[in-house]
């Protein structure tokens, strides 16, 4: 399995050999961003792409098929549209912070995607509680939902910003939780210890029924985090015309768009990184043969279809089910994810605590 | 503004407005509603429309009793062939004309693919009011087939103006029974998969399950028909009541619920549509000959002096069309007693205490026209 | 309800109303000429009789007329004609209960919106086309023009030279 620090380390070599420690820091740093924001930009723009395809292919559409091959450019060309267009301030809106909750929203998306690992040795930050420092800073967009919503001057867009600031709470608590159970069972924070945790199996097998619970869960609430249909309280289109939004335009509007995406991104990543193995192949215990040949498979291609099968899941749950009403949203949570969630962390702490997992 | 109250805490709360609409996702055309919101709670909702108010009544005036039925088609435009109807109705009816058993049937079945159509795009349009966006283009797929059919026959898609007193445009298309019959095949297929998609969803059901509870005596007093009306177990279907065209001669269940709330209203009109699948396919295969316009009805058509009234019974409720004729070939004064002014008014009532969320379920399943409303 | 006892309940009431004939087809053995008579039975009262009549047809249990299923107005040379249709949705008969407002210059009416709810809305389009004043009305307001239009366009002889096309 071809292990990625390789090529960073000869990098680091290369440039500190060119330059002073400091000057070989700052640049890798400079790199390390330059590719994430290409990353992004790249992987936003084929999301959007695909959201549409996966919606068209639920709706008997054909979806976009005239810019480029098989519609490839299209989101190319929307974003183009977007950052050309005008920039629209109701009167009486708080000009600073609605300038600024786009860039929050962005600059908490960015934040994270630091930590995620997209390969062996691929990982621009390995910090020792990479679980905890994901779900710190993703949790500072809603702080930009809320900006956004109250500076727009718009009453659409604060109840959508207060309502996306009800659910966004609530359902950290239920992420957080479910991620806990694997915590506990790996025994670390660590995101490169949990992968190693998963040389044998990933955790979504080894550790029964609990994880398969904690795994839904995570799943229902990483959806309602990123305020995707069926729980987009924030923008509820019917009900809020665009929500928190509802007063952007141009690129600005183009940057919540593309927090969204990330956001989605970094939660399938996570998901997969915790419950799949992350980039870890399908191993199976002993069998030494068949974990071999799934060593062939690059890591990075593992990493990416976990993520890929993940987003689409969410997707797949945008496109069928109606919305909730804020109230049954918040019942739901707090009624019956979180007990659940609760019993079944202490179940999953017996469980490691005697040893019963694989 | 409206008062500021205080709380248990000591803090105030103030009511405040807003406006839903004239441009609005989900007011499916230009109505403005004002909502008076405490939180996300609603206190009131207060209908501002006319936005699309042509004052069709008032051109009814200068036209003649031809040209009306073309104009009916821009109220309802979703009811077209009904709208039609009715006019065609009441001019035959005043003339005494009898129309042959011929155009009775077609005119039937025409009716029931246009309310097939209309509830269709009905139940798309729900779907996506509660977030579910895939349902508004299993709905249009659907519907697709039914204007294909019109298109063959009578040439429009929307604005067929298919019916002209004493008869109909033209004969049907030598294609229309067999497209017919395999849309009701197919849509057959499809019904029971609308019920996979929405009614057995569990979300859905607890968006809409008593939520926007209309009692029957209220149904009847703010004059709540259609199928609105009859899911509070408001006996209303002209159909029944005063058969027209060819209602008498076939068999079909007037759809009665009980609750009232808004999932009873969505499950009425997903019945409805299985009782117009079956009036079609009991008349599609007896289609007697006989002459498609009636000679009896001249170029220029004068009505008796005096006043009529007809019925008939759209996708959305009872249409009614008053004339007021002084005996020449223009109407005195008509008037279109059309069924979405009635039924809209009904939300205040049914909004109050209830959120923004349910609202727009409930606008939902009153199924609303705005240019029907504002004429 | 046959249209005859109809007539004769609401004749109990007093001698106030008008009834219109009963249309009856030509016989050729008697010799007798057809009356065009109307559709519906037709009640035609003078203003201040209009809420007794209302009440009355919606609370007799006999009649109890619960659905009103039209209210409008015609704009005659002399007088104003407010017409109501009911309906009883327990016994199915029908009734047009019609108003004679002879002032045409200040037309004024009860309303009866506290007894039929949908006629609120009825009487609000009523009140904004043909300008008629509903008393104790809650919320008499132009409903489908805007609120400062000038005239009442459903009258015969409204003239709006810029909207209007006349043929």
């Amino acid at each position: 399995m071809y292990n990625f620090s390789a090529l960073t380390q000869s990098i680091h070599q290369y440039l500190s050999e060119a330059m002073s420690p400091l000057g070989a820091k700052i640049t890798e740093m400079a790199i390390i961003g330059l590719v994430l924001i290409a990353f992004v930009a790249l992987s936003v723009m084929g999301l959007v792409y695909i959201e549409r395809k996966v919606a068209a292919f639920f709706q008997l559409r054909v979806g976009p098929n005239r810019v480029g091959k098989w519609g490839l450019l299209q989101t190319l060309a929307d974003f183009l549209k977007l950052l050309m267009k005008e920039h629209i301030m109701a009167r009486n809106a708080d000009k600073f912070l609605f300038n600024l909750a786009p860039f929050l929203i962005v600059t908490a998306a960015f934040l994270a995607i630091g930590a995620v690992p997209f390969g062996l040795g691929l990982q621009a930050f390995d910090i020792n509680i990479g679980v905890f420092y994901i779900s710190a800073v993703s949790s500072i967009g809603v702080l930009g939902i809320l900006i956004g919503g109250w500076a727009g001057n718009n009453k659409y867009s604060l109840i959508g910003a207060l309502r996306s600031g009800a659910q966004v709470i609530s359902y950290e608590i239920s992420a957080i939780l479910s991620l806990l159970t694997i915590v506990v069972l790996a025994g670390d924070l660590q995101l490169s210890a949990i992968i190693e945790s998963q040389r044998d199996g990933w955790w979504v097998f080894k550790g029964h029924i609990p994880v398969l619970i904690s795994f839904v869960i995570f799943l229902i609430a990483g959806t309602a985090e990123t305020n995707r249909g069926p729980f987009d309280m924030a923008e509820a289109e019917s009900e809020l015309t665009a929500g928190f939004h509802t007063e952007y335009s141009g690129i600005k509007f183009a940057m919540f768009f593309l927090a969204e995406y990330v956001n989605l991104f970094i939660i399938a990543a996570v998901g997969a990184t915790v419950f799949l193995g992350g980039w870890m192949p399908l191993h199976i215990g002993h069998w030494q043969a068949f974990n071999h040949i799934m060593d062939y498979i690059p890591s990075i291609v593992w990493f990416f279809l976990k993520t890929g099968g993940i987003i689409g899941i969410i997707m797949w749950f945008k496109w069928t089910f109606p919305r909730l009403r804020i109230d049954q949203l918040l019942v739901l949570e707090w009624k019956y994810l979180l007990p659940i969630n609760l019993v079944n962390l202490l179940v999953v702490a017996f469980i490691t605590l005697m040893g019963w997992h694989f | 503004m409206t008062e500021e109250t205080l709380t248990k805490e000591g803090l105030k709360t103030q009511e405040y407005f807003v406006n839903m609409g004239p441009q609005h996702p989900s007011t499916h055309g230009v109505l403005r509603l004002m909502l008076e919101l405490d939180g996300e709670i609603i206190k009131k909702v207060i209908p501002h429309i006319g936005y699309v108010h042509r004052s069709i009544e008032k051109m009814c005036e200068k036209d003649s009793y031809r040209q009306i039925v073309h104009i009916t088609d821009r109220m309802d435009y979703l009811s077209n062939h009904m709208n039609n109807e009715a006019v065609c109705l009441l001019v035959e009816n005043a003339l005494e004309i009898e129309v042959s058993d011929r155009v009775k049937v077609i005119r039937t079945i025409m009716s029931e693919l246009t309310r097939l159509s209309s509830h269709q795009l009905w139940w798309g349009v729900m779907g996506m009011d509660l977030g579910a966006l895939t349902t508004f283009l299993y709905g249009f797929r659907d519907r697709e087939m039914i204007n294909d059919i019109f298109e063959e026959t009578c040439g429009a898609r929307l604005t067929m103006n298919y019916n002209t007193p004493g008869g109909l445009m033209f004969d049907i298309h030598p294609n229309f029974q067999r497209r017919v019959k395999e849309f009701v095949a197919h849509f057959k297929t499809k019904l029971p998969e609308y019920d996979a998609l929405l009614s057995d969803n569990v979300i859905f059901r607890n968006r809409t399950e008593g939520i926007g509870v209309l009692s029957k005596e209220d149904a009847i007093s703010f004059g709540v028909t259609g199928p609105t009306g009859r899911a509070s177990g408001f006996s209303n279907d002209i159909r029944k009541h005063k058969p027209y065209s060819a209602y008498d001669r076939v068999e079909f269940k007037e759809i009665l619920m009980e609750t009232g709330d808004t999932f009873s209203r969505y499950k009425a009109r997903i019945l409805e549509m299985w009782e117009s699948l079956s009036i079609i396919e009991q008349l599609i295969d007896n289609i007697p000959e006989g002459e498609i316009q009636s000679p009896a009805v001249k170029a220029v058509i004068k009505l008796p002096k005096g006043e009529f009234y007809q019925s008939v019974e759209t996708a959305r409720g009872e249409l009614g069309v008053y004339v007021v004729s002084d005996g020449t070939k223009n109407p005195y004064r008509v008037k279109f007693r059309s069924p979405g002014f009635s039924n809209l008014f009904v939300l205040n009532h049914l909004a109050q205490g209830y959120k923004i969320a349910d609202l727009v379920a409930m606008m939902s399943t009153i199924d609303l026209v705005i240019p029907d409303i504002d004429r | 309800m046959d249209r005859e006892n109809l007539q004769k309940i609401i004749a109990t009431w007093g001698n106030e109303a008008e009834f219109s004939p009963a249309p009856v087809p030509a016989n050729e053995e008697t010799g007798t000429k057809a009356i065009s008579g109307t559709q519906f039975l037709e009640v035609t009262i003078k203003p201040e009789h209009l809420l007794t009549y209302a009440n009355k047809l919606r609370n007799e249990p006999e009649l109890q007329f619960d659905f009103m299923f039209n209210h409008t107005c015609v704009d005659f040379p002399e007088h104003f004609m407010v017409v109501n249709h009911l309906r009883s949705t327990r016994h199915g008969h029908e009734v047009v209960l019609k108003v004679k407002l002879e002032d045409k210059e200040t037309p004024q009416l009860e309303t009866l919106s506290h007894i039929w709810r949908t006629a609120e809305y009825l009487e609000r389009e009523v009140f904004d086309l043909f300008g008629i004043q509903y008393q104790n009305h809650p919320d008499l307001r132009r409903i489908l023009l805007t609120d400062d239009w000038e005239g009442y366009p459903l009258r015969k002889n409204y003239e709006d030279p810029v909207n209007m096309i006349s043929l």
